[in-house]
């Protein structure tokens, strides 16, 4: 079918294509020969410990800073008051649910009002199937035996998304409006979503000192993003003939924004507050590391003693408060789509309903506030012990079973993959490799990608990290790959079966959100402390995403054309390889970049359990004061490499669609 | 209709009224009793853990004590040493219980920062160094001298060490000198660095139980040993002076004198707090036992540090002179 479609359209791209895959083939045979020749020279290798002019600058730049602090009135008058004012937002939250305030010993709203809220909450703007999940969800935090700290991380996750929200939202209508104001943004967005929390997280403590106020600008910083995104999407996709009609009215540019371009985005706007919040909870342990309270910490701490099981419980926790808060986001973003549509009968009965549950909340929240029952959770958190012995039983069998297994595959993958493919990144001159992907980026992406990948060549030999970055653009490569290959096999396998998709998206779900260390620590006991744990750490993260977008890619594909090609008599395989796959060819782009995104947010994390490299540099940055400026180009070495490949893989999908 | 949510409300009144009939003890009854420590005279004392057992076990004592005996409000922050020597000068931290040397911090904050000043010994005795798993020191005895390493370089070989030995190293806020050591002892070993002290445990738990071949970096006194009691490997004497060219080094680590550090305004304060932390001394042993009850016995700080100082009162009292 895809063919007989190729040979209807023009003939040159058709030899384009064609050649396109020789040229790439031809760029990789005259590297390998040149490796061959050139092995071992300029490298630019630099020791764990060495450092570059540029280092030792940004060490002295961070200790003046911090010497400073205390007579520079950028820090008496600007600074301090962005601290005193998330400060008091973060006490506040906290005193309303999760710690005591003044002489009481307990919260203003125990857990019965804050179960009662949440169940209020996600039934108005959502409905009653949410409602029932999100009180059974935040009933379980009690069960588990973290209340206190489910509502630490819960108080810190709505301070950082409410401020996250105040700065995103006008930033995204402004981007969303005006092209010259994207164009600004976007560089900025990427440097914030791709540029490791380690490398500002010290900074930040000596800037708004150890607290509350740091834990929420982290979060932010991190959050904000998706939501400016979004909301610009948003925008920019109301469709151009309503804007112009409302133009034809004679509407004033703010009328049109308040009553034609807000509502008509509202839907995807609560999508990037959805997306807002994954991101936040995605920093809980990260914000843990500078004394933020909550699961975070408990999983912190327990990693200490590698108490997986209690870990476990925690991150388990994290995954259940991530779970609720996305269907019921989900669920309001549905409702803003249905509200119109339903007949006013139901919506006659829906405000008394409102006004009862109203009634009924505000004596839960009363009682919950006045005794003791209903302020601090029953019982010892029996089923937290319970789950925290089962993990533990679970990952002990694994060790014991399996371990014999994974090294073996190990061995291979390493051997076999990673390690020619890291030498030729590492042991050829850099300028050689420079090219080489300047000439891949030129052919699969055109002349801007190239563009784009020389000055981040360029960058990247100034930051003074070459050969780390090389080792870890080596592990991510061969990580990407992988998850790829996991994208498309559990991608079309979901795409073609709603049953399958409805088992297997929770799991993707807890994988996205769990904090890796929980999962790391069998890891640990299965592959050792060695980049292949760290590879399989980023593809148990990345791959979730490849596996959604490939499985609505495929969901995609016209059921006509499906039915066509069962009738012409094509097999399951065949379908599968020459209509579902070609058609949804966006979706596997789609799902490379982001796929790829995602496993070089990983690298610190692979860094914590062998990676070496830039993950490596990173984190003895984040402890070390000597290490701090290489750490911080290690950091900037990863946003190079995520921009150079977000630029050239968007690129060849632009090709590849036109 | 409108009869239907009335009935609704009504009903709602009800099981209200009946909550409230069997509704228990308030909030703020004096029932709650765990809240006595009101501010008193020593205010409130912010305290940093740094992320190890050891430490935490310092500060579980230290905490209950200031807490029960002195009525301290006492406030326990969970950071990194670097970011904790920091708090120092922000105000946001008044002691570090249990530092490693760090002359680089000390340099930092002590002489040219004057933010914080030294607290005296903790009494903890530390040792870092090279440790293989126990199976492998006594099935090859001789691999504890330093001088017999290359000769087993082969078997230490892994994925990660480019052909070479493999020496395990593990959190980077640690002290060492292991790359500079390698180099200058001309050993046939690669440092690969695991990158955080989990990686590393988990290393050697496993190496242990599946007898394999591992030596690494490692420390005392940690709660792991209890757990797996690593040998040491005999690295050339350490002398005074020896480590002073952190490129030159090639001698064994000097044993550390654990100390504690406090911020130069919590010296001047004259709060009970600061002379608990002044005065706080005690054994390896001594910190072993409560890291014990934490690590493995899975008990809370507060019950830990209970149990002990219930059964080491007089060490307390003189803590508290």
């Amino acid at each position: 079918m895809a063919v007989a479609a190729d040979a209807t359209a023009s003939v040159t791209p058709l030899r384009e294509r064609a050649s396109r895959p020789m040229v790439v083939a031809a760029v990789l045979a005259g590297w390998l020969v040149l490796f061959a020749v050139l092995r071992g020279r300029q490298t630019l290798t630099l020791a764990a410990a060495d450092l570059t002019g540029l280092h030792r600058w940004l060490n002295d730049l961070n200790d003046s800073i911090g010497a400073n602090r205390n007579s520079n009135p950028l820090f008496l008058y600007f600074f301090n008051e962005i601290r005193l004012a998330i400060d008091n937002l973060v006490t506040f939250v906290q005193s309303l649910i999760s710690q005591p305030t003044g002489t009481r010993p307990v919260p203003q709203i125990g857990w019965l009002g804050v179960v009662g809220i949440t169940g209020y909450v996600s039934w108005a703007v959502g409905n009653w199937r949410v409602a029932l999940l999100a009180v059974a969800g935040f009933t379980f935090f009690g069960l588990q035996g973290l209340w206190q700290e489910s509502m630490d991380t819960l108080a810190l996750t709505l301070s950082a998304v409410l401020v996250a929200l105040l700065i995103g939202i006008p930033l995204g209508v402004w981007a969303g409006l005006s092209d010259r104001f994207n164009r600004i943004m976007t560089p900025f967005l990427d440097f914030m979503q791709t540029m490791p929390t380690f490398v500002y997280l010290a900074p930040l403590t000596l800037i708004f000192l150890i607290g509350g106020a740091s834990a929420v600008i982290t979060t932010v910083i991190y959050a904000a993003p998706p939501a400016i995104r979004i909301t610009a999407h948003a925008i920019r996709s109301v469709p151009e003939t309503t804007v112009e009609a409302a133009n034809s009215l004679g509407t004033t540019r703010l009328q049109q924004l308040v009553k034609v371009l807000l509502p008509m985005s509202r839907r995807t706007v609560v999508m990037g507050v959805n997306q807002t919040i994954m991101a936040a909870l995605a920093m809980v342990t990260i914000a843990a590391l500078i004394d933020a309270p909550g699961l975070g910490k408990t999983v912190v701490q327990a990693l200490q003693s590698l108490d997986v099981g209690t870990a476990f419980n925690a991150g388990l926790a994290i995954v259940v408060m991530a779970i609720v808060l996305d269907r019921v986001t989900t669920a309001a973003a549905a409702r803003t789509e249905t509200a119109r549509r339903t007949d006013a009968r139901l919506l006659r009965w829906r405000r008394p309903l409102l006004a009862a549950g109203a009634i009924g909340l505000g004596f839960v929240i009363y009682v919950s506030h006045t005794y003791v029952w209903a302020a601090q959770f029953p019982g010892h958190g029996a089923v937290g012990s319970h789950i925290a012995s089962a993990a533990d039983t679970t990952t002990g069998w694994l060790q014991n079973h399996v371990s014999g297994l994974t090294n073996g595959l190990r061995n291979v993958l390493t051997n076999g993959l990673l390690n020619p493919f890291q030498t030729l990144l590492t042991d050829s001159p850099w300028w050689l490799v420079g090219i080489v992907l300047v000439a891949l980026a030129l052919v699969l992406g055109g002349r801007w990608a190239a563009v784009t990948g020389a000055c981040c060549v360029g960058l990247l030999v100034g930051t003074g990290v070459w050969s780390d970055s090389m080792t870890t653009l080596a592990s991510t490569a061969v990580a990407t790959v992988l998850v790829m290959l996991l994208g498309v096999v559990f991608g079309v396998w979901m795409g073609r079966s709603a049953l399958v998709d409805r088992v297997v998206r929770p799991t993707l779900d807890a994988a996205q959100v769990m904090p890796p260390f929980v999962y790391l620590v069998p890891f640990l006991a299965l592959f050792g402390a060695t980049r292949f744990t760290a590879i399989v750490a980023a593809v148990v993260y990345a791959a979730p995403v490849a596996i959604k977008i490939i499985a609505d890619g495929v969901r995609n594909v016209p059921e006509a054309t499906v039915e066509a090609a069962t009738s012409a008599g094509c097999n399951t395989w065949q379908i599968i390889t020459k209509v579902q796959l070609p058609m949804a060819r966006s979706a596997l782009t789609l799902a490379t970049n982001q796929g790829l995104i995602y496993v070089l947010s990983m690298v610190v994390v692979g860094g914590l359990v062998g990676a070496g490299a830039l993950g490596y540099d990173v984190v003895a940055g984040f402890s070390q004061g000597q290490l701090y400026g290489k750490g911080l180009a290690a950091g900037l070495a990863i946003v190079l490499l995520g921009v150079m490949f977000d630029r050239i893989t968007q690129a060849a999908a632009r090709r590849t669609r036109a | 209709m409108a009869r239907h949510w009335q009935a609704g409300a009504a009903g709602l009144a009800v099981l209200g009224l009946t909550l409230t009939a069997c509704s228990g003890a308030k909030v703020g009854d004096s029932t709650s009793a765990g809240a006595k420590s009101s501010g008193g005279r020593c205010g409130t004392f912010n305290l940093a853990v740094n992320p190890w057992i050891g430490y935490e076990a310092d500060a579980a004592v230290v905490a209950y004590v200031a807490q029960h005996d002195l009525g301290c409000t006492v406030t326990k922050k969970d950071l990194k040493e670097e970011i904790a020597w920091q708090g120092f000068g922000t105000g946001e931290v008044d002691a570090v219980l249990e530092n490693w040397g760090h002359d680089d911090l000390k340099k930092k904050y002590i002489t040219s920062q004057k933010t914080a000043v030294e607290a005296g010994s903790t009494g903890n005795k530390g040792v870092i160094g090279w440790f293989v798993p126990p199976w492998l020191a006594k099935a090859h005895p001789d691999i504890l001298d330093w001088k017999n390493l290359d000769t087993y370089a082969d078997r230490f070989k892994t994925s990660e060490s480019g052909g070479k030995g493999q020496l395990l190293d593990g959190d980077p806020s640690y002290v060492t000198n292991d790359a500079a050591l390698v180099k200058n002892l001309k050993l046939n070993f690669k440092v690969v660095y695991a990158g955080s002290e989990t990686a590393l445990i988990q290393a050697f738990r496993t190496a242990e139980k599946n007898k394999q071949w591992m030596i690494g970096y490692f420390y005392e006194p940690q709660w792991f040993m209890s757990e797996v009691p690593l040998a040491k490997v005999n690295l050339p004497k350490y002398t005074t002076g020896c480590d002073t060219d952190a490129a030159k080094v090639a001698c064994d680590y000097p044993l550390y004198d654990l100390d504690k550090i406090v911020s130069a305004q919590f010296a001047k304060s004259g709060s009970p707090a600061y002379g608990l932390v002044k005065n706080f001394h005690w054994t390896n042993d001594d910190q072993n036992t409560v890291a014990r009850y934490i690590a493995q016995d899975k008990m809370s700080d507060d019950a830990a540090a209970k149990k002990w100082v219930d059964a080491n009162r007089d060490k307390v009292d003189a803590w508290l002179k």
